[in-house]
């Protein structure tokens, strides 16, 4: 697998498939791991992170279910190409800044990526569509499984999965979801919901994670908590509480469909037509318009387009994706219009 | 339009600061809004908030960890406290005693409930020694060696049975 090949196929994220796919975009699971005789990647020189990096490689050779993998080393891709992983979320942005041996391998359907040497020497995550947090567990626990046999973690009987922050240790876990919530952001019912996520120790985030502030009404909601609990009750409550948020965005858009129709129609369509016909359009307004046009598809307001083509814009209008697509480099201006043109011939109906 | 900072690229960034009251407006290149953005971050990083978390007994602590230096890796107590990150997984040995209290602040405990990797390894070689039996037993009856594969098929159950014990013990 090369980095184009990813540009003409949809990431399993954002297939728009898998159980209350309308609120529910993506799940994902991740797992920190460290070896247990090498200083972590941030403290390590540079010939043990490549050390790392090698044990690394021979265990995906020996690991089952990693032999459909591509071993991508970072410092043999180009900006472009790394800020185009960030966008596909097979990476954070952390991971594309400079440091030694960092590697990223990741399956040909982008539903498995592994960090190497990115904050904690392994950094495995599963993504799946909707809201299918066990179905991830289920995936990254057989291949932690299998690591397990080949590679010497630190771990401590006491304190569990040992990691470079002690924000992680214990499990190592994090269970993410990214739920796509307008009408409790337009009802201004979010940020209760949020207040009310961070005191049961859970945080929310923006589209790309650690960092970044939440945009078109998507929100990512994840542990904190990495210690004192099993994975599956861990899991087990993210999913009681992003049960409760779901029945509450849907409950605002019952809400708001019965009780300002007339006002919502008009703002979905409003957008809906400012993507077909715009000629110049930022990436922020994109994803704002896009959140809109999203709703309407889930309430039947717009039919004559379907989610995953949705989802697929939300990616294909991101800088790095634009820029590879066209096999170009362009400027912030020349973005703004390219991307009005991308959403225009793809909005064609 | 150009950057205020760089008077060079064009201003793509706009940027309206409030400090003590005093509203500032900044047009920035995209270059200069990004420094403009880690600055912003740097001046309360992770290490401040985790420094702090470990230090209520604040008496105790500032005679002791000053020395305080993972013999392994070479990491200080106060490089912890700046970076926000452990050096190596000796450092969890080396800074026990604070780490036990920052980690139940952190996670409200600290004992582990979750996976272990010995439970996985254990679990792993218990099947390959029955599968091993098993290639015993296959042979044995080949060669008509009945005593021996009676044997070999009582040790199997055993090691079957201890399995299940096992596994149903740790569920």
């Amino acid at each position: 697998m090369q980095i184009n090949d990813f540009l003409h196929q949809t990431s399993e994220w954002l297939k728009g498939t898998g159980p209350n796919s309308d609120i529910v975009i993506s799940s994902r699971i991740r797992l920190a791991r460290n070896f247990d005789k090498v200083p972590f990647p941030h403290w390590a020189t540079k010939k043990q992170s490549e050390e790392v990096l090698q044990k690394v490689e021979e265990a995906r050779h020996q690991a089952e279910l990693l032999k459909k993998t591509t071993v991508f080393k970072l410092a043999e891709l180009d900006s472009l190409d790394k800020q185009f992983l960030v966008e596909r979320h097979l990476m954070s942005l952390e991971h594309a800044q400079k440091k030694n041996n960092k590697a990223l391998i990741t399956d040909d359907e982008e539903i498995i990526s592994i960090m190497v040497n990115e904050e904690d020497h392994i950094r495995c995550q599963v993504m799946q569509s909707g809201f299918n947090l066990f179905e991830a567990w289920r995936i990254i626990n057989s291949i932690d499984d299998a690591l397990v046999k080949i590679l010497h973690f630190a771990f401590s009987s006491e304190w569990g999965y040992l990691t470079a922050c002690p924000t992680n240790t214990g499990t190592g876990m994090r269970g993410s979801v990214m739920l796509h919530l307008p009408a409790l952001v337009m009802t201004r019912q979010i940020n209760r919901v949020l207040a009310a996520i961070a005191k049961l120790s859970f945080t929310s985030r923006g589209l790309y994670g650690e960092g970044t502030q939440a945009s078109g009404n998507f929100f990512q909601i994840s542990n904190q908590v990495a210690l004192g609990h099993s994975e599956e009750e861990i899991i087990g409550s993210i999913n009681g509480l992003i049960r409760q948020i779901v029945e509450q965005e849907n409950s605002a858009r019952e809400a708001m469909v019965s009780r300002e129709k007339a006002f919502l129609e008009d703002r979905i369509n409003r957008s809906f037509g400012i993507l077909k016909s715009a000629r110049i359009i930022s990436s922020q307004e994109t994803i704002e318009l896009l959140s809109m046009v999203r709703l309407g598809c889930d309430l039947g307001v717009i039919k004559d387009i379907d989610r995953r083509t949705l989802n697929e814009l939300f990616i294909i209008t991101q800088p790095a994706h634009l820029q590879k697509l066209e096999n170009k480099k362009f400027s912030s201006q020349e973005r703004d219009i390219k991307r009005a043109e991308t959403i225009r011939q793809k909005l064609k109906i | 339009m150009v950057c205020d900072v760089c008077g060079k690229k064009p201003a793509t960034v706009h940027l309206t600061e409030i400090i003590d009251e005093q509203m500032n407006e900044l047009h920035l290149c995209e270059d200069c809004a990004r420094q403009k953005s880690a600055d912003m971050e740097q001046q309360f990083g992770l290490g401040d908030l985790l420094g702090g978390l470990a230090e209520f007994e604040k008496v105790s602590l500032e005679k002791e960890t000053v020395s305080l230096k993972c013999p392994k890796c070479g990491l200080t107590y106060t490089d912890f406290k700046k970076i926000g990150r452990l050096g190596c997984a000796e450092c969890y040995t080396t800074f026990k005693k604070y780490l036990g209290t920052l980690l139940k602040r952190i996670h409200g405990s600290n004992i582990h409930f979750g996976k272990s990797p010995v439970a996985v390894t254990k679990a792993q070689k218990k099947k390959v020694d029955v599968q091993e039996l098993r290639s015993k037993l296959q042979s044995a009856i080949g060669i008509e060696a009945f005593e021996e594969a009676a044997k070999l098929r009582d040790q199997i159950k055993e090691l079957e049975q201890k399995q299940q014990r096992g596994e149903a013990a740790q569920e």
